[in-house]
């Protein structure tokens, strides 16, 4: 205060607002840069990558032939055929590792977030799950292998595939409903509970209801993210060329293995088939991300 | 309809922490009951333990006996489905499912324990919607999400879903704290209401909401941090007001502490 006395020319106070000082504007800066760096080294590869399947696939995928035809019958440097042997095997190995994964990943959920509590069981169980979680899908693989087929003594099969699958999509599907559930706020249950309403039943009517457009969601991303997997594939299947609608006996293809397969096709046939089945796996994913996102609109708790 | 409670050497623990110590308290039928204390006094656990919800927490314990016209709730032989169904209870902040439609609300009780006949079930709805004055409000919107109605109306929601299951006793824990002045007077002119037909006790930090529509108030305190809550004294709302028998009672009633 007494240097402002002393010197007449500033005003008696100093004004309260001054202009944003360089150092902040300085570090806003640099940190604006970095945000955008760090989104384009993010955003460039996936572009590309897009860009290129779209780019070599798409023409493939145009033909009528490519999702109705298998590639029975044709040589490897004929053109012509399709992936139909190859979407229906990505698309029911997906489907019945499905079956099994959702009702066994949903009921630990419940036992975790309803009835567990912080009992040892349910802390061994959460580890399980935990480990679960970060097996690679080529040991789940070989898992299945040792006990499937080395032990149990049963063929490589799609069956085989959809058992190392569930393997992977368990721990998921486990971890996405126990989240969800436990956003349900307490009081709902509480409030059920006050009406008469026995556990079981608010769990399966008030509970799982309101949190079933999450669940849902995280099972259709989980299912897309397992049906792109191809260690197990490769390891349980062999590769088939014509269709084969049997799940416990013999080779069937799938849109991961198909590519593996064309890959050691140098011919332009082989090149078109391989780019052909990747557009194609995308747009299969794609379809399930959409389909989660429509299912969570549709079934999330609404107020108007 | 509308039974006596009668609390018996109650004691209360979560775990290891006693939380509320030896209430004995008569709950007279077709009245209403005011619990008052400071936070931390167990008033809500000792409500809570009226109709067994106590024991949902982890760890929560209850000694003594609650009796609803002389039948002991806590007995061994007794289902705390039953009792929750006999005795209900609104919460602090209304809680409607947020899945299911004004209608649906209502009904739910019944619903789920098994009741399909839709005549009967849309009587239950408009009689326990008019019952919690929220038919007029809702009538041509049943089929709409509770979620949607504002909070002083879904707190109404919330008791037209309690008195739809007719229980016997109706314990309301704090059912005015998060709305507004004109729902606030909307609820306690319900409260009188439903005092013809039910049993009811509610826990309020609105003293003056107590002595407007209590018949009996219960004052509980604490001793001190980490002690166990108290029954200081219960008497009629209009003697607790005027000429409370205990010095901590004045003090809290008056604003004065300590």
């Amino acid at each position: 205060m007494s240097t402002n006395l002393a010197d007449p020319a500033r005003l008696a106070t100093p004004p309260t607002f001054q202009s944003v000082s360089l150092s902040r504007r300085i570090k806003n800066g640099v940190a604006t840069a970095l945000v955008w760096t760090a989104f384009l080294i993010a955003v460039i590869p996936l572009v590309w990558v897009l860009y290129t399947v779209v780019q070599r696939g798409f023409p493939v995928i145009l033909d009528g032939d490519w999702w109705q035809k298998s590639l029975s019958g044709l040589l490897a440097r004929q053109q012509g055929g399709g992936a139909y042997h190859a979407i229906y095997g990505t698309l029911v190995q997906g489907l019945v590792c499905a079956l099994i994964s959702v009702p066994v990943g949903i009921m630990i959920a419940i036992y975790l977030v309803e009835y567990g509590g912080r009992t040892r069981l349910a802390k061994a169980t959460t580890f399980m799950v935990d480990i679960l979680t970060g097996v690679p899908s080529i040991v789940a693989a070989l898992f299945i292998y040792t006990v499937w087929i080395t032990y149990a003594g049963f063929g490589r099969s799609a069956f085989a595939v959809s058992l190392a699958l569930v393997l992977l999509m368990v721990p998921v599907v486990v971890r996405t409903t126990e989240e969800m559930l436990k956003i349900v706020p307490d009081e709902l249950r509480e409030a059920s509970y006050a009406l008469g309403i026995p556990k079981w039943k608010t769990i399966v009517k008030i509970v799982i209801p309101t949190a079933l457009s999450g669940i849902l969601t995280g099972i259709m991303l989980a299912l897309a993210r397992v049906m792109g997997e191809t260690a197990p594939v490769l390891v349980l299947a062999a590769y088939a060329p014509f269709i084969n609608y049997n799940l416990f006996d013999g080779p069937m293809a799938s849109l991961p293995l198909m590519m593996v397969n064309e890959r050691n096709n140098p011919t332009e046939a082989g090149f078109e088939r391989l780019w052909g089945a990747a557009i194609t796996l995308v747009l299969i994913i794609t379809l399930f991300n959409l389909l989660a996102t429509v299912i969570s609109r549709v079934l999330a708790p609404k107020t108007k | 309809m509308a039974k006596r409670l009668d609390i018996k050497d109650l004691n209360l623990y979560y775990g290891k922490f006693h939380a509320v110590e030896n209430v004995s308290l008569a709950v007279p039928p077709r009245n209403v009951t005011a619990f008052i204390g400071p936070s931390g006094c167990g008033k809500s656990t000792v409500l809570r333990s009226l109709n067994r919800m106590h024991e949902v927490a982890p760890g929560a314990r209850v000694e003594g006996k609650v009796l609803l016209d002389g039948e002991d709730i806590y007995a061994s032989t007794v289902d705390p489905v039953e009792v929750r169904r006999t005795i209900g209870m609104v919460f602090q902040r209304p809680n409607p499912f947020p899945t299911m439609s004004i209608r649906d609300n209502v009904v739910a009780g019944l619903k789920l324990a098994g009741v399909k006949n839709k005549k009967e079930l849309d009587e239950v709805a408009e009689r326990s919607l008019r019952g919690a004055n929220l038919w007029n409000e809702v009538k041509d919107r049943l089929d709409r999400p509770g979620g949607g109605l504002s909070g002083g109306q879904q707190q109404r929601l919330c008791i037209a879903r309690a008195i739809a299951v007719q229980p016997d006793v109706l314990l309301m824990d704090e059912p005015c704290s998060a709305l507004d002045p004109i729902s606030t007077l909307a609820i306690e002119d319900l409260i009188t209401e439903l005092k013809k037909d039910y049993t009811i006790v509610i826990v309020t930090h609105n003293m003056q909401q107590a002595a407007r529509v209590s018949d009996q108030t219960a004052f509980f305190n604490l001793l001190g941090v980490g002690q166990p809550g108290q029954l200081i004294e219960v008497d009629d709302t209009e003697k607790i007001f005027s000429n409370p028998g205990q010095k901590a009672t004045e003090d809290y009633i008056s604003g004065r502490f300590g």
